[in-house]
């Protein structure tokens, strides 16, 4: 058993912020890429495909710096519903950031298209070319999307209420390596 | 996964204004969040021309036929190989201009909007081509018969299509919407006078097909050329169209029967002073060519099983040494086309259970 911390370890904290610096960046270029007709769309494309490749690698960074440091725990006050509340969201956020990723090379992969990230480097495909794949992956990758973006606006808002409401040290624990006292 | 911690000294507690003022303050930075996210993704600004929306305007001018891509709908497919001489490999760094063979899946389609129109519905044809190159990279190239586009910019295209499209109104075309787009775009001219004097071939594979837009070729040593390039056909026995509702097709599988068909494959090197940013201007004047290999096409099969069907023949697939030029329209063709693709690849299974391209809408 470890010793409780206060706060998220710093490598945990850098990937924190770091990725969701990136996330919430794909999340409008891909909304902006997807509406929009002019030289914006390819520009948008060829961002959004590095990125997310990023973003898959870094995840499975931060998915050990997870398991492997100690998390602190949330207040012992909190209400039941608030802290399962927090662990499904945090969950979902981590599944989605695994998911989306892999979503999108699969989805290029079934539209049998090359999976090119630049103008010269090619991914293996990930799955057969197949349209009724591709037309499941490539909804799947828009609603997911939406789901990813609200669940990041609750995410941002609940540790808002923690920090300007209830004042506890869950906004803290990801903001700083130490307290304020 | 995440602990409860023991009780720690808490802050002094809120009053009650206090409080909601910092509820307000988080309600309003989600909001405004949330409102970047609409205006980013076009929920806000419905005038915005969208993928979604320039397919609309196709799905509202010829009906949805579930299943067929929403623009040059009827059509065949082809296979066979590109043949590389390898002029053109000084020009471009791709694979597919080095001396040698490349496989290639292409469609060859009537360019109207409906998967049932007689062949003569247009006296235009077009054929898409997916070179498939050794080191698994691709350069698809969606070529039309006409030598310059209508418009040069997606605005007028959509423009154009409503124009030319039925009234909400009435569900008729208007005949006054048409002459008052091209008395606003001057640009069309070399179209139309064009499209005055064609007339529909009996055959796709006596037809030259461009690219209409602009690309860059690029070389090893990073040098870099503007092009357009044209399927040039080897068939010289063109003809007028026969007075029939189909024939396309038999024609070509006629003409296979005897033999492979070839064109050759011609780039255009671009003068300086030439527009790569305008589809709707031709390249005048002298210019050098060069004659990159030839296209052999040895096999057709239906579109509605064959292997171009679930290809999407966007122009911005291309290999490392080609690459987009400027042209607004190979951005919105990309962006349109997925938006398409999208569409008709959730329909596949209703397009299995069409009897024949011959049905009457």
């Amino acid at each position: 058993m470890s010793t409780p911390v206060k706060h998220f370890a710093p490598l945990a904290r850098l990937l924190h912020w770091v990725m969701a610096l990136m996330v919430i960046a794909m999340l409008f270029i891909g909304a902006g890429m997807v509406a929009s007709v002019s030289e914006r769309h390819e520009w948008l494309l060829n961002l959004h495909k590095p990125l997310g490749i990023a973003i898959l690698l870094l995840v499975i960074v931060r998915i050990i710096v997870r398991v492997t440091t100690v998390t602190p725990p949330l207040p012992a006050d909190l209400p039941a519903v608030q802290a399962l509340a927090a662990k499904l969201s945090h969950y979902l956020l981590y599944a989605l950031m695994l998911a989306m990723p892999l979503i999108g090379w699969a989805m290029i992969s079934a539209a049998g298209d090359p999976v090119m990230l630049g103008s010269s480097v090619r991914l293996p495909s990930i799955v057969a070319a197949n349209p009724d794949t591709f037309a499941v992956l490539r909804k799947a990758h828009a609603y997911l999307a939406y789901l990813f973006f609200l669940t990041i606006l609750a995410h941002l808002a609940a540790a808002l209420f923690h920090g300007w409401v209830r004042r506890d040290e869950v906004l803290d624990s990801m903001l700083r390596g130490k307290s304020r006292d | 996964m995440i602990d409860r911690e023991l009780p720690y000294p808490r802050k002094p507690p809120l009053s009650n204004p206090e409080k909601l003022a910092r509820l307000a303050g988080i309600g309003l930075i989600v909001l405004i969040a949330a409102g970047a996210f609409a205006y980013v993704n076009g929920s806000l600004d419905p005038q915005r021309l969208t993928p979604a929306r320039v397919v609309d305007v196709f799905e509202r001018n010829n009906g949805v036929h579930p299943g067929y891509r929403r623009n040059h709908p009827k059509g065949i497919c082809v296979a066979g190989v590109f043949e590389s001489n390898g002029a053109a490999a000084s020009l471009s760094k791709a694979e597919v201009f080095a001396s040698g063979r490349t496989p290639v899946i292409g469609r060859l389609a009537v360019p109207t909007g409906n998967p049932y129109s007689p062949d003569s519905a247009a006296p235009l044809r077009s054929f898409a081509v997916q070179f498939t190159q050794p080191n698994g990279q691709q350069w698809r190239t969606g070529m039309n018969s006409m030598p310059v586009f209508p418009v040069g910019t997606p605005e007028a295209f959509i423009d154009l299509q409503i124009a030319t499209g039925p009234d909400p109104k009435t569900g008729k075309p208007d005949p006054a919407k048409p002459p008052a787009f091209f008395a606003a775009h001057p640009e069309a001219q070399p179209f139309l006078a064009w499209v005055k004097t064609a007339k529909p071939s009996a055959s796709f594979v006596t037809e030259t097909y461009n690219s209409v837009n602009a690309f860059v070729l690029v070389n090893a040593d990073g040098k870099r050329q503007p092009v357009r390039w044209s399927l040039v056909p080897e068939a010289t026995d063109a003809a007028p169209a026969p007075d029939a509702k189909e024939y396309l097709n038999k024609d070509l599988n006629d003409r296979l029967a005897s033999g492979p068909q070839r064109w050759k494959l011609i780039l255009t090197l671009a003068n300086p002073q030439d527009p790569t940013n305008d589809a709707s201007k031709a390249w005048s004047g002298e210019h050098k060519t060069v004659d990159a290999g030839t296209l052999v096409v040895d096999a057709d099969s239906s579109q509605l099983n064959g292997d171009c069907r679930d290809i999407n023949y966007d122009p911005l697939i291309l290999p490392s040494g080609i690459e987009g030029s400027d042209d607004p329209l190979l951005a919105a063709r990309s962006a349109a086309y997925a938006a398409s693709y999208m569409r008709r690849t959730s329909e596949v299974d209703q397009l299995k259970a069409e009897p024949a391209l011959e049905k009457q809408p």
